[in-house]
């Protein structure tokens, strides 16, 4: 009895010290605000949501600590209550119902599925989750080319949905864009290892790339579009050379450094890069010389005009979407194909052991190079689709957050995996959209989403690494 | 026998200010196995380094089949013919052991992978079961198989191992310098062997070196070097009983 009583005067009090440590935090987020009021800002308070707030996080930490105990009727019967509580209860805020509801949905969840605590913690120490992988693996293999050739249906079709609607169409886009961007920065972090913090900056060169072209020269972006990958590209090596020496972080302190440079130069250089102001007027891509515009310039045609069907603004989105996705297959193929080929075991090899690598006869800084080169590559041509989604670039576009956001994905995706890095740009560009309806609490939600990820699969969603070559069966031979 | 593969004429390794190797010279002849001992810190490590190009020599020749190779870019040394087992191993660990296999006959793009598959997994069975598994799942000798499978990949003239029974079960260190030896009768690889087992590589080795503090101090046959009442002293306190049994 007296054991019983200690227990839960411990369990009490921990559940406390979560809910002040709660409180603390929330103070400045939950409990402050400020609003405008004549003459200036003025700081408003919200006691009982931060009350509120604090409380749910005891009720949570209680309940945690019982399942963890063994207790899962009292946890799933709170939970309930709580959910109930979100849904009926008309609560002063809404993201106080979303709380709720969310909160309360999580200890039934983990009270039904008891994800103990040995398990967490064994997943979390082995390398690549082989629990998980083992049971992806035989299904994955099995359907895979199917898998993947549904999504890719579904992506064509994608626009024809009746929920896609323009402004997700235009979403889709963006997140292809940033599909392609991982990718890219895939090759140089995720297979040869070397942590590039200003990826943003090849990304920015084939913006550029495309738009003083188009607009100095009037190049159509199909005739751009090679440019700036290669412009990207040469940059890519030209930064490459600097760092050929350096790993880690001191590579990840120039390149971010050189991330900037390009950024700062892109603002300074104002006869060339019209400084701040940016470039408007990007053209759109055409497809083979027919336009998207409802009245398109003397002597050329356009889209609607050719097919003879009514003019539709919508079109032109479409079409961008279909040349993201066009150029983010290309971009997947490459890689796929790459790897599998003697420079790309030679990234991951670098990855691995560059010592190794040295006395095996291999030149890092081919392989280094190369490496850079390619991922610059495909941020060229992502650069160039993002200028033409936009129609408008400036300097801001490029800032050290894109590359953060860029490296986000290839990490929360597992570095070294096409497929994680694809689900992973959809998670962190797509999600930010949807969470609108949280308005000022978008960016809290977004955290906690990589807080989660990082919790659950700390070597990204996807970590597991497919060999390059397969075993050829039965008869033993060895497959290149 | 035909004139030395391997040459060293007074070779001179820093790192940084601190003088690794004083004078090394030796001679390696095409088939022969040549075992390297000394204590730990002695500069055999930097000797092996030293001939694949890193440290350099500062002063000293180095010469590979006649040709000087004091100055050759590292990964140039390799694709001359030199194949370097590193020390502890440093396979690949996220890779299968037939990519960490494929890497190794990059310095030799035009040797025959199929043949070269053959020729190591007949030497080692154990990685032919071991070939669509990770490199890092491997035990100990497994590991050890696998670096020097991976450095014979290229078909090399000279194999470099770096202290090949480190950190490994007396049984499979039996095994492994078996099939060193095999690797020498049957095909008549030069090897050149850095030791702390000395009792094993000086039993291997067709002629022995001793180093002490960057220096060779004593060469002759293996059995002799077994025999000396030095090296029994310096390396040999556990097996001395051993070698007089035999």
């Amino acid at each position: 009895m007296a054991t019983q009583r200690q227990d839960w005067f411990a369990t009490l009090k921990e559940s406390a010290i979560t809910a002040a440590v709660a409180g603390v935090l929330m103070l400045p987020m939950i409990g402050l605000y400020t609003s405008t009021r004549a003459g200036g800002l003025a700081v408003g308070t919200r006691w009982i949501e931060l009350a509120a707030g604090v409380f749910l996080v005891f009720l949570g930490r209680l309940a945690l600590i019982r399942i963890q105990n063994g207790d899962r009727l009292a946890p799933i019967l709170g939970g309930l209550l709580v959910i109930a509580t979100g849904f009926y209860l008309p609560l002063p805020n809404g993201l106080l119902t979303v709380c709720c509801i969310a909160g309360g949905a999580i200890i039934v969840l983990r009270s039904v599925f008891v994800w103990g605590n040995s398990q967490l913690q064994a997943s979390a120490n082995q390398n690549d989750n082989p629990t998980i992988a083992a049971r992806v693996q035989p299904f994955l293999k099995k359907y895979g080319p199917w898998i993947g050739a549904a999504v890719i249906a579904f992506a064509i079709a994608f626009p024809w949905l009746p929920f896609a609607d323009r402004r997700l169409i235009d979403l889709a886009t963006l997140v292809l864009i940033y599909v392609m961007l991982g990718w890219g920065l895939n090759i140089v972090v995720g297979l040869a290892g070397l942590l590039d913090l200003g990826y943003v900056a090849f990304y920015a060169i084939g913006a550029y790339s495309f738009a003083l072209l188009s607009s100095n020269y009037d190049l159509s972006f199909w005739a751009c579009l090679p440019v700036a990958a290669m412009l990207a590209a040469f940059l890519g090596i030209l930064l490459g050379f600097p760092v050929l020496r350096l790993r880690g972080d001191y590579l990840a302190i120039v390149t971010l450094g050189f991330g900037e440079m390009i950024r700062i130069i892109l603002i300074n250089w104002v006869e060339f890069t019209k400084g701040p102001d940016g470039i408007s007027g990007i053209p759109k891509p055409t497809l083979f010389g027919l336009s998207f515009s409802r009245r398109p310039s003397e002597g050329t045609e356009s889209f609607h005009q050719f097919f003879d069907i009514p003019y539709a603004s919508v079109d032109r989105i479409i079409f961008l979407f279909y040349v993201a996705l066009g150029l983010a297959l290309l971009t997947n193929a490459f890689i796929l194909r790459i790897r599998k080929l003697p420079i790309g075991r030679a990234w991951e090899a670098l990855r691995e052991d560059e010592i190794a690598c040295r006395s095996l006869g291999l030149n890092p800084t081919n392989v280094k190079l190369s490496a850079f080169a390619l991922g610059a590559m495909f941020g060229g041509l992502a650069g160039a689709v993002f200028a033409a989604r936009q129609s408008f670039i400036s300097p801001e576009s490029f800032t050290f957050i894109e590359s953060a956001i860029i490296l986000a994905v290839v990490v929360l995706g597992g570095m070294g995996s096409q497929v994680g890095v694809a689900i992973a740009a959809i998670l962190l560009i797509g999600l930010p959209e949807w969470f609108r309806e949280l308005q000022d609490y978008r960016m809290l939600a977004f955290g906690a989403l990589m807080v989660a990820i990082m919790v659950w699969r700390p070597k990204g969603i996807l970590s597991f690494r497919e060999p390059t070559l397969r075993l050829h069966e039965p008869d033993g031979k060895v497959g290149k | 026998m035909p004139d030395g593969m391997l040459e060293l004429a007074g070779i001179d390794a820093f790192y940084g200010r601190i003088q690794a190797l004083r004078n090394v010279s030796l001679n390696i002849s095409a088939g022969e196995i040549v075992s390297l001992i000394g204590a730990n810190g002695a500069g055999k490590t930097t000797l092996l380094m030293t001939v694949c190009g890193d440290p350099r020599a500062t002063t000293g020749k180095i010469l590979f089949d006649g040709r000087d190779i004091t100055n050759t870019p590292m990964h140039e040394i390799a694709r001359a013919g030199i194949a370097h087992s590193p020390e502890g191993r440093r396979i690949f660990p996220r890779m299968t052991v037939q990519e960490n296999l494929l890497m190794g006959s990059v310095a030799n793009p035009e040797s025959n992978q199929a043949e070269a598959f053959e020729r190591i997994f007949d030497l080692f069975p154990r990685l032919k079961e071991r070939r669509g598994q990770r490199g890092g799942t491997l035990s100990g000798g497994e590991q050890q198989m696998l670096a020097i499978g991976r450095a014979l990949m290229s078909n090399p003239k000279l194999l470099l191992l770096d202290e090949p029974s480190l950190g490994l079960a007396p049984m499979i260190v039996a095994q492994i310098f078996e099939a060193i030896k095999r690797l020498n009768e049957q095909e008549g690889m030069t090897v050149f062997l850095v030791e702390q087992n000395a009792y094993h590589a000086l039993r291997l080795a067709h002629r022995g070196l001793v180093m002490v503090n960057g220096a060779i101090t004593l060469t002759g046959t293996g059995k002799v070097l077994l025999g000396n009442a030095e090296v029994q002293e310096a390396y040999l306190e556990g097996a001395v009983k051993k070698v007089a049994d035999a």
